[in-house]
């Protein structure tokens, strides 16, 4: 059975459908997880684990990745 | 041996990484990916900075730094630039080691927003954290021989005193400091912020730093390749000057051509 679960990613509010792990919930976004780092409630979700952990409501994401700076 | 394979053997390491170019750039303020690709191609730069960020969820058909400047070729050095404090810095370092899977980093702390200036206390509490995580920092910091010592006591792996403020240009402003700071140190030194023109660059090379950082004083510049061309050659002649070892200045003239045998 589908249960809709309340996340926010990059301090938006977001509906994902569970039970999702976190690297479907990647691929619900469109991301490559090779290509980005995760972190669930302040704690780093390893790359290798990002299969096994399951997305919970009210979990807070942040999803980032490397872009120019100096 | 000829200068050009002189300076090809002249390598330095940092963290156990050993390198060629003594110059870094950052890859920040460009107009477009294309144009930050070719400065870093035009500078020979085999380490570039880079940010972490939020990925734009809402919009991921936006171009990617990755598809520009191949990490496989060129070290990407994430920094924690925009950081205010300790804590923020560490954060931003772990998303980073995990996006990339490597421990050697960028850190600064930063004090206030009008100067840029680094907070040396938070600077050096994050560096210890960073080093007991196994982290490999290179640190940017205040033109201070004792803040020197004591971050490369902490753990830092370079230390990388600012010239003058970030994104200011104005060169190095205390060649005093920095020279102390290189006599002392035990880990490379590089001049990070502040370099405003070629002259700056080799400046900094000449007082016998082991390398230079710098994003702004390329991005913009009128024709930013060129600039990248132009710092390539200035970190090159200045430390090839620290090498060869410069006279001794003199009050006054001092004849080149021989005295005896004047008509």
């Amino acid at each position: 059975m589908s249960l809709d679960l309340s996340v926010r990613v990059n301090g938006e509010p977001r509906r994902v459908p569970g039970p999702i792990s976190i690297a479907e919930m990647l691929g619900e976004l469109g991301l490559d997880p090779r290509k980005v780092a995760v972190e669930r409630n302040f704690e780093i979700v390893p790359r290798s684990s990002l299969g096994e952990v399951c997305v919970e409501d009210g979990d807070a994401y942040e999803i980032v990745h490397f872009v120019g700076g100096g | 041996m000829t200068a050009q394979q002189d300076i090809r053997a002249d390598t330095w390491t940092v963290a156990g990484r050993t390198f060629s170019s003594r110059l870094i750039v950052g890859t920040g303020k460009y107009k477009s990916l294309e144009e930050n690709a070719a400065a870093v191609e035009a500078s020979g730069a085999e380490i570039v900075t880079v940010a972490v960020r939020r990925v734009n969820i809402s919009d991921l058909n936006q171009p990617m730094l990755t598809d520009y400047i191949d990490p496989k070729k060129v070290t990407y050095l994430p920094n924690t630039a925009g950081c205010f404090t300790a804590d923020d810095a560490i954060r931003t370092l772990r998303l980073a080691r995990e996006a990339g899977g490597w421990n050697l980093v960028k850190l600064e702390v930063l004090g206030e927003a009008k100067t840029l200036y680094p907070d040396m206390r938070e600077t050096l509490r994050a560096t210890e954290v960073l080093v007991k995580e196994g982290f490999e920092p290179m640190v940017y910091c205040v033109d201070d021989p004792i803040a020197a010592k004591q971050l490369e006591e902490a753990g830092a792996v370079a230390i990388m005193p600012l010239g003058a403020p970030i994104g200011s240009g104005l060169g190095i402003q205390n060649r005093v400091t920095i020279r102390l700071i290189v006599e002392g140190a035990g880990v490379p030194v590089l001049v990070d912020a502040g370099v405003g023109t070629a002259s700056d660059a080799a400046q900094a090379m000449e007082l016998g730093c082991d390398g230079v950082l710098m994003n702004t004083a390329i991005a913009e510049a009128k024709d930013p390749v060129l600039m990248a061309r132009a710092m390539k050659a200035a970190v090159e002649a200045g430390r090839l000057a620290y090498l060869a070892g410069r006279m001794q200045k003199r009050r006054y003239a001092d004849p080149s051509s021989p005295l005896a045998g004047l008509i």
